[in-house]
């Protein structure tokens, strides 16, 4: 599905963020990146649809090298790749509707963006993204009056309109309170798994990344340091990603979170709620 | 803590500023002082005509008084033209100032030779007084409300061009990111991404241009590019001071509406 070899990636001031980096995820499965603040987890999920031009190495997504195409081409690549932004990045004006079906831009021409005049197939699907990320009912809302949570129940939804092979997630709950990041990251698991979508993920919450992921890779100073099974992160393995620091407290016994997540779906109306006075 | 102790801690006086900052501070102060000398000096005014200013000012106002109404009926043609010079200036310079705007702008311009001419086009345009263009219009157009609707239009271009510039050099990247990350070309980008987020500053700068070049086409009429300073520049020529009066009173309601309507429509904008 994605194969990344010896992927290098140097800034113009020169500092290099990425040392040479493969990874290869062959099956539909949530791959956690975790590390340090500049390790480059950012710099790896955005060169992989090239919002950061790589120096060096190769991606190759279902067969087509990414690091070889042209812009026209490029862009053919992004319609297959959905992105979920730590700061959400709606169009802060527009609906929600019209943010979510703004997924499909790279399919519907320029005037029938211009008159919002999308297929009935694509608004279909964008009724029933809504519903299932909890938003039904709010797709004339504008973004800019919707909570933190809630833009980022939008950010998803335009992600999976685009029907994509590889959903990109940039710090998705670092904006977010410790609750709603847990319930986001669960949506976005769910999704994945429901859709036989891979996810690359990168995220602070090692715990969070422990309990909800298939997989977790390790980065430190551009460099893959860790690459394995959430329950294969032991202190050892957290002190060669992070540094030196008391781990005990942040590595997860299997608790009662399947209790929660039932909760929450059920309680999902009202979380959305409370979300939307916590504001 | 006793006063003693006190006086050995802390410094005895406090001051905002050094001594060298107060020198400074004076040398500017003389400076513009003599700046201020020098241009009244090189002007070689005239003082006499100070000394019955307020003589000619008192009879000014009474000529002016009781204005002429009779005149009214006679400007209300010219006084509507004015509007339409202005609202028309308006709209070509809104069809005009957003291309340009886009190139102008250093996040949006395809490259730096579009960035440069774009950035020409607004300094060139500021830099030229609507009546300066008015002049150069009716050479080409000959006198009337053409040659006004296009001296409104080549000075507001600078006007709104550079705001809107701007406006979408200081727009959220992240917002750009996210829709350039769906595959969209780079004309959807700027549908999506970009034009909902200027469009309070493009709406709110066209009313406010609109505003200001309702005031600015009563005196397109003095060099003969249509509207009420043709009748405006006459009156005074003939010294019919009643009817100028009218003519100010006019205008002067004119504004005030057009300042209400446009205050009006950009404090709804969100």
């Amino acid at each position: 599905m994605l194969q990344i070899t010896d992927l290098v990636k140097q800034y113009p001031n020169g500092f290099r963020a990425l040392h040479g980096v493969s990874v290869t995820v062959d099956e539909p499965q949530v791959v956690a990146v975790i590390g340090s603040s500049g390790a480059g987890k950012s710099t790896l999920i955005r060169c992989i649809n090239r919002l950061v031009e790589p120096t060096t190495g190769a991606i190759v997504l279902e067969g087509t090298d990414i690091t070889k195409l042209n812009r026209a081409q490029l862009r053919q690549a992004r319609r297959r790749m959905g992105m979920i932004f730590q700061e959400y990045n709606l169009v802060e004006r527009l609906t929600v509707m019209e943010n979510v079906l703004s997924g499909r831009l790279g399919y519907v021409g320029f005037w029938r963006a211009f008159r919002r005049n999308y297929p009935a197939d694509d608004v279909a699907s964008a009724f029933e993204l809504l519903e299932r990320v909890g938003l039904g009912g709010r797709h004339d809302t504008r973004a800019d009056a919707l909570s933190g949570g809630q833009r980022q129940r939008v950010g998803i939804a335009r992600a999976l309109m685009q029907k994509p092979d590889l959903l990109l997630v940039d710090e998705p709950t670092a904006s977010l309170d410790p609750k709603t990041s847990r319930q986001i990251m669960r949506l976005i698991c769910a999704l994945a798994h429901e859709r036989g979508t891979p996810a690359l993920v990168n995220i602070h919450d090692v715990a969070l990344a422990q309990s909800t992921a298939d997989r977790v890779i390790g980065l430190r100073e551009g460099n893959l340091v860790f690459d394995g099974k959430p329950t294969d992160l032991t202190p050892a393995v957290l002190t060669d990603i992070y540094g030196e620091e008391d781990w005990s407290a942040t590595i997860r016994k299997d608790d009662d979170d399947e209790d929660e997540e039932a909760v929450a779906a059920r309680d999902n109306g009202h979380a959305l709620d409370a979300e939307a006075y916590a504001g | 803590m006793t006063l003693a102790e006190h006086a050995a801690r802390y410094p005895e006086v406090w001051r905002k500023f050094s001594p060298r900052q107060t020198l400074i501070r004076y040398a500017w102060f003389v400076g513009v002082v003599f700046v201020a000398v020098w241009s009244i000096q090189n002007l070689d005014i005239t003082w006499e005509y100070f000394l019955d200013a307020h003589i000619q000012a008192g009879d000014l106002i009474v000529r002016m008084v009781p204005p002429d109404w009779d005149h009214f009926s006679d400007i209300l043609d010219p006084l509507l033209e004015t509007i339409h010079i202005a609202t028309l200036g308006t709209a070509v310079t809104f069809a005009i100032a957003l291309p340009v705007a886009f190139l102008s702008a250093r996040n949006t311009t395809p490259n730096t030779v579009l960035w440069a001419i774009g950035r020409f086009i607004l300094v060139a345009s500021r830099s030229i007084n609507t009546v300066v263009w008015a002049l150069i219009f009716v050479a080409i157009f000959g006198p009337g409300a053409i040659a006004g609707i296009w001296a409104i239009a080549a000075r507001s271009i600078g006007f709104m061009g550079k705001l809107i510039a701007e406006a979408i050099e200081e727009i959220d990247h992240g917002t750009v990111e996210a829709i350039e990350a769906t595959g969209a070309s780079r004309l959807k980008v700027l549908l999506i991404g970009v034009l909902p987020q200027v469009l309070p500053v493009i709406t709110g700068t066209t009313v406010y241009r609109w505003d200001i070049n309702i005031r600015e086409s009563t005196v397109l009429g003095f060099v003969g590019a249509g509207g009420i300073g043709i009748q405006l520049y006459s009156s005074i020529n003939q010294f019919q001071w009643d009817e100028v009066a009218v003519m100010l009173l006019a205008v002067f309601g004119v504004v005030v509406i057009s300042e209400f309507v446009s205050a009006a429509v950009r404090q709804r904008i969100t």
